[in-house]
């Protein structure tokens, strides 16, 4: 019995994994490649066809490369900040975690505030004299603002987890090394990049890898923000599914996401390699 | 050391310069976090002709209309509910399921322990509201389509690994010789489980089934895809976007944003100590 007892606990866990997670993905991947009962590429063929897929891969792909490098600064100098804080140090941190528990959804809502035409970017010109009526922002005819709005708000949301993450890495992170280097006279530049940021890697990992998933998933925010204007994956996906009743396709779709998040997933974990004998 | 002596005065500037850039950017980043959120807020205590007015105030006038006309939309209070419904239940199974594995991973040494550790974290590497695609298939052939249940199932998937991962660092901070010594005193496991651990570790479980109702709470794409008639708030609002009028969008938004911010706040101290664990 006490030998089992391990297997036991981990029995629903296990269980739930497979119905909810190792079935279904194996669904997918067969509902992508068979159309009509048959095993064939169709899915995949008409969907890069459509005139939409390359729109939304592209669209999906360079938010992702703007958002995330930036996020990453970001995070890394509000950890730093929040680091070297001696007081106010909770309160900050609870601040800056704020839109960890905001969804994409409402953060969406948040910018197009914002940016509507009645909005509160379009008051601030106002007041400063550099417009005297207001702009239409999420128009069609502009799609870079939609695009840069996205970012906005994505970059707004989802810093905090990066944030998060990075905080508790370097809290695991002894104080000695730095000290250590600043007795051999580093300078708090060099501190940062030759001690601190080898040793974060691990969270760094995590951080990217998670805040990569979340880039290639962008669904609400581009909703709320723009319709269907800008095309992304997990839009594309939506619409397959739901609007134009094809499976199939949204599999497909599915997939494409898929693949992209394994690939980059692997690109970071051999970037940020640790060697075994490395960790702290 | 003596160049250090006559760049005294110079240094003295540029740490006070430093000074000042440093408290500078914390105010910045602080502003860049909160206004957003205010401005959401605005509009949402502000009656509907002024959320639609230019140019805008950017103090509220605390006018309940808008809330108001958001309560009594058709549908929101149901969707309210299944809201809440949909996330507490998600936090019960997600709990149930993660606390015994959890903590069995802290408490015992066994084959395939290290196995079921990396399939957890592996899961986290797939774009997890994608299953809510093959999922809605299955749901219709087994009576979960359009159910509270089936949601808060693939809800649970979502959180589950976060609940595996936190509990386990839970208890792996609770030292075995507590509970060896309840054992000496005539408990058997579950009773020691029951009398010194679980107390122990309750206001930390308790902050990752708060984490579990967030996760839910915020979830977007799989609730949109699995509910028709019982939506979700953020289904809901997703929904009916292209149609509904700015008012109810920004009511909307500041529903669903001000549990969240209640909720981070409950959790704030745990939320670093989740991450530092979550990383190995």
């Amino acid at each position: 019995m006490p030998r089992a007892l391990p297997y036991l606990l981990l029995l629903p866990a296990s269980l739930f994994l497979l119905v909810f997670f190792f079935y279904p993905f194996g669904l997918v991947v067969v509902e992508s490649l068979t159309r009509g009962g048959e095993w064939t590429t169709e899915n995949f063929t008409r969907m890069t066809a459509h005139w939409k897929f390359s729109q939304a891969f592209w669209n999906t792909v360079w938010l992702a490369a703007i958002v995330v490098p930036v996020q990453l600064i970001m995070a890394l100098t509000m950890a730093s900040v929040v680091q070297k804080l001696k007081t106010g140090r909770s309160g900050l941190l609870y601040i800056f975690a704020i839109p960890l528990g905001i969804s994409d959804l409402a953060a969406g809502l948040i910018w197009l505030a914002i940016f509507e035409q009645s909005g509160f970017l379009n008051s601030i010109l106002h007041g400063l004299g550099v417009i005297d009526r207001p702009q239409l922002f999420l128009g069609y005819q502009s799609l870079w603002v939609i695009f840069l709005a996205v970012c906005l708000a994505e970059i707004w949301r989802a810093t905090a987890i990066m944030m998060v993450i990075i905080v508790a890495g370097m809290g695991l992170i002894p104080k000695e090394y730095n000290e250590a280097a600043e007795v051999f006279g580093a300078s708090r530049w060099q501190r940062f990049t030759k001690v601190t940021l080898p040793l974060l890697r691990p969270s760094l990992q995590t951080a990217l890898i998670l805040r990569i998933l979340m880039a290639f998933e962008v669904f609400a925010v581009v909703v709320a923000l723009g319709g269907t204007t800008l095309p992304v994956l997990m839009g594309e996906t939506f619409q397959w599914q739901f609007q134009l009743q094809d499976r199939g396709i949204a599999a497909a779709y599915a997939m494409v996401i898929l693949g992209l998040s394994v690939a980059f997933s692997l690109v970071v974990l051999r970037l940020l390699h640790v060697p075994k004998g490395a960790r702290i | 050391m003596s160049d250090l002596t006559i760049n005294a005065p110079r240094e003295k500037d540029v740490a006070r310069a430093g000074k000042f850039v440093f408290w500078a950017g914390i105010a910045l980043l602080v502003l860049w976090v909160l206004v957003p959120i205010w401005f959401l807020f605005v509009n949402a205590l502000s009656s509907p002709a002024e959320v639609t007015s230019f140019p805008k105030r950017f103090w509220p006038s605390f006018d309940l209309a808008s809330l108001q006309f958001f309560w009594n939309f058709q549908g929101v209070t149901a969707a309210l509910w299944n809201s809440v419904k949909v996330a507490a239940l998600t936090m019960i199974l997600s709990i149930g399921m993660g606390a015994p594995a959890g903590y069995a991973l802290s408490r015992f040494d066994f084959p395939g322990k290290e196995f079921f550790r990396v399939l957890v974290i592996m899961t986290r590497a797939f774009p997890l509201p994608l299953l809510a695609l093959p999922l809605a298939v299955m749901f219709i052939r087994t009576g979960l389509d359009d159910t509270i249940l089936g949601l808060a199932l693939v809800h649970t998937m979502l959180a589950l690994p976060f609940a595996v991962l936190i509990t386990f660092s839970l208890f792996s901070g609770i030292p075995v010789e507590l509970e060896e010594a309840a054992w000496t005193l005539g408990c058997n496991r579950l009773q020691a489980v029951i009398k010194v651990v679980l107390p122990l570790a309750l206001p930390g479980i308790m902050a990752s089934a708060v984490f579990a109702f967030v996760i839910s709470w915020n979830e977007v794409f799989a609730a949109a895809v699995l509910t028709i008639e019982n939506r979700t708030l953020t289904a809901f609002l997703l929904q009916s976007l292209n149609v509904s009028p700015l008012p109810l969008k920004f009511a909307g938004g500041a529903a669903l944003v001000m549990p969240a911010l209640i909720f981070i706040f409950a959790v704030r101290k745990y939320l670093f100590a989740m991450w530092g664990i979550a990383n190995r």
